[in-house]
C-alpha cells in the first residue's frame, strides 16, 4: 500500500464537508481532484489521518457570467475551463492557461479550486487569478468570507485558507482590455513551468519566480509610465527571488522572466490590435 | 464499493488508501492496465472514468465508487475481435514491447470519442501524458490518425 493509512469520507454537501473538517481539525485534509495531494501522499510528504472527499459535492462546478465578473465553482476541472464557450468569449486567457496544465488525463481530474488552495508557486492558474485581481470565496465555521487574491498567497504551499475552511468560488472581473497572453516554458512536454508569464491588459503575473505567484510590479509601473515593451519587460525579474531546482538556477529564471514577459506583452499587444 | 468495470458491476471491500490501479489489477483481476512510474508521469495506467481518460495511479479507488470504469480489456468485441484503435496499432506497428500500449490505446480512445477528426498536432498533444520507451511515437500517431479515419 503506497500512501500511509487514513480514513476516507465522501462529503455529500459543502456543509457536511465543513462539519467533518471542524470535527477532525488539523488531522483532516480535503481532497478534490487529488492530483496535487495524492502524489504528495504517495511520497508520504503529506500524511493526513482523515480525508474529506469533496469531489461529488453538487453545484460546485460551474462557469457563470455575473454582472461585473465571471464566477467559477471551485470544483470546475481544467478540461471544462479549457473547453468553455463562455471563457473562450470573455476570458480566453484562463481557457488558454488551463489547456496548458499537465496533460489531458491531469486536466480531466484537476480542479481550479485545488490548484489555488494548494498554493504551489509553480502552478499556472493561481498567477492568472492574481493578474486578474480575482477574489476567492471561502466558507468556514463562521460563515462566508471573500479574500482578494493579492492577500491569498502567503508563502510556499501556504495560503490564507484555514484548515477548517473550503474554497467554494473564484470570482474574476471581466477584463476591460482584449490584450492577453500566457507564455509558459517547460523542460519536458508535461512538466510544470520553469517560468510562465501571464499578461492581461496592463497586469503582469509570474509563475515560479518566488515562493508564491507574483505580480511583476516594476513592469506594470513602467507600462503605466508609457515605457516601450522591451524596456518594461527588462524589469520583469525585479523584486523576485527565484530558486534553483533541477531545471534551472535563479539567473536563468530571471533571464526567462524577461524574455517571456517581452513575448507575452508583444503577443498581448498584437491581440489588442 | 461498487464500480461498473467494462460494463459489469463489481462490488468489493477496499482499504481506504487503495489506488484505483491496484484495485483494477489486484482485486478485479484486470492486468492490462500497467504501472510504469507511479508518479503520474508515464500514462501507462490510463483508464477511462465516466468516459474520460485518467491516470489510475493518481486516483483512489474510493473516489470512483459508483462510477463507470473502462480498461483495455473492455475494448475488444464479444468474440475477442479488436476494436478500431487496437487494430490500427497492430496494422501500423505502433508497439514494440507493448508496455505503454494499453495506456496509449485508452488515451487515444478518450481523444477520438471527444474529437473523431483530430489533426496530427491534436493527436500529439493528446499523448503528452503518455511515455513510450520503444517506438518513438511516430507509428503511434499514425495509428491513431488511421483509426480516426476508420471510425469516421
Ligand atoms: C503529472 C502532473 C502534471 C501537472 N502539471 C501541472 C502544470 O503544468 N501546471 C499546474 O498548474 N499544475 C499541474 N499539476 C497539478 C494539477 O493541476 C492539480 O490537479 C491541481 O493543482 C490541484 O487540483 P486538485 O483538484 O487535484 O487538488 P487536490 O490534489 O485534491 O488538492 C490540493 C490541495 O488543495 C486542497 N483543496 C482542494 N480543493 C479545495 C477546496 N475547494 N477548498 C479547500 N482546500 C482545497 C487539498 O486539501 C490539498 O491540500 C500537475 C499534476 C500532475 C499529477
Ligand atoms: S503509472 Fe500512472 S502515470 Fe505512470
Ligand atoms: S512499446 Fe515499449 S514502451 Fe511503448
Amino acid at each position: 500500500m503506497i500512501p500511509a493509512r487514513f480514513v476516507y469520507r465522501r462529503a455529500g454537501t459543502a456543509e457536511e464537508a465543513l462539519s467533518l473538517l471542524a470535527e477532525h481539525g488539523d488531522d483532516a485534509k480535503v481532497i478534490a481532484g487529488g492530483h496535487s495531494l495524492l502524489p504528495l501522499m504517495k511520497l508520504r510528504l503529506s500524511v493526513p489521518e482523515f480525508l474529506v472527499d469533496i469531489g461529488r459535492v453538487p453545484d460546485l462546478s460551474y462557469i457563470r457570467g455575473e454582472d461585473d465578473h465571471i464566477a467559477i465553482g471551485a470544483l470546475t476541472r481544467y478540461h471544462d475551463l479549457e473547453h468553455s464557450d463562455l471563457l473562450a468569449e470573455e476570458l480566453p486567457l484562463l481557457a488558454n492557461a488551463s489547456g496548458k496544465v499537465g496533460d489531458p488525463q491531469v486536466r480531466h481530474r484537476g480542479t481550479i479550486g485545488g490548484s489555488i488552495a494548494h498554493g504551489d508557486s509553480a502552478s499556472d492558474v493561481p498567477a492568472v487569478v492574481l493578474a486578474l485581481d480575482g477574489v476567492l470565496v471561502v466558507s468556514g465555521p463562521s460563515g462566508v468570507r471573500e479574500i482578494p487574491s493579492g492577500e491569498f498567497f502567503r508563502g510556499p504551499f501556504e495560503t490564507a485558507l484555514e484548515p477548517d475552511e473550503l474554497l467554494t468560488e473564484i470570482r474574476l472581473p471581466r477584463p476591460a482590455s482584449p490584450a492577453w497572453s500566457f507564455q509558459k516554458l517547460t523542460s519536458r512536454a508535461i512538466d510544470w513551468a520553469i517560468v510562465a508569464v501571464v499578461v492581461q491588459g496592463e497586469s503582469v503575473a509570474l509563475v515560479n519566480m518566488g515562493s508564491t505567484p507574483l505580480r511583476a510590479t516594476a513592469v506594470e509601473r513602467a507600462l503605466a509610465d508609457g515605457a516601450a515593451i522591451p524596456d518594461a519587460a527588462a524589469q520583469a525579474a525585479e523584486g523576485t527571488s527565484p530558486f534553483a531546482d533541477r531545471n534551472a538556477g535563479p539567473d536563468y529564471r530571471r533571464h526567462l522572466a524577461r524574455v517571456l514577459t517581452r513575448r507575452a506583452l508583444e503577443e498581448a499587444a498584437t491581440r489588442a490590435g | 464499493m461498487t464500480i461498473t468495470v467494462n460494463g459489469e458491476k463489481t462490488s468489493h471491500e477496499v482499504e481506504d488508501r487503495t489506488l484505483l490501479v491496484h484495485h483494477l489489477r489486484d482485486v478485479v483481476g484486470l492486468t492490462a492496465t500497467n504501472i510504469g512510474c507511479d508518479t503520474s508521469t508515464c500514462g501507462s495506467c490510463t483508464v477511462l472514468v465516466n468516459g474520460e481518460s485518467v491516470k489510475s495511479c493518481t486516483v483512489l479507488a474510493a473516489q470512483v465508487d459508483g462510477d463507470e470504469v473502462e480498461t483495455l480489456e473492455g475494448l475488444a468485441g464479444d468474440g475477442g475481435e479488436m476494436d478500431a484503435v487496437q487494430n490500427a496499432f497492430q496494422q501500423k506497428h505502433a508497439l514494440q514491447c507493448g508496455f505503454c500500449t494499453p495506456g496509449m490505446v485508452m488515451a487515444a480512445t478518450s481523444l477520438l470519442r471527444e474529437n473523431p477528426d483530430p489533426t496530427e498536432e491534436q493527436v500529439r498533444m493528446a499523448l503528452k501524458g503518455n511515455l513510450c520507451r520503444c517506438t518513438g511515437y511516430h507509428n503511434i500517431v499514425q495509428a491513431i490518425l488511421s483509426a480516426a479515419e476508420g471510425i469516421r
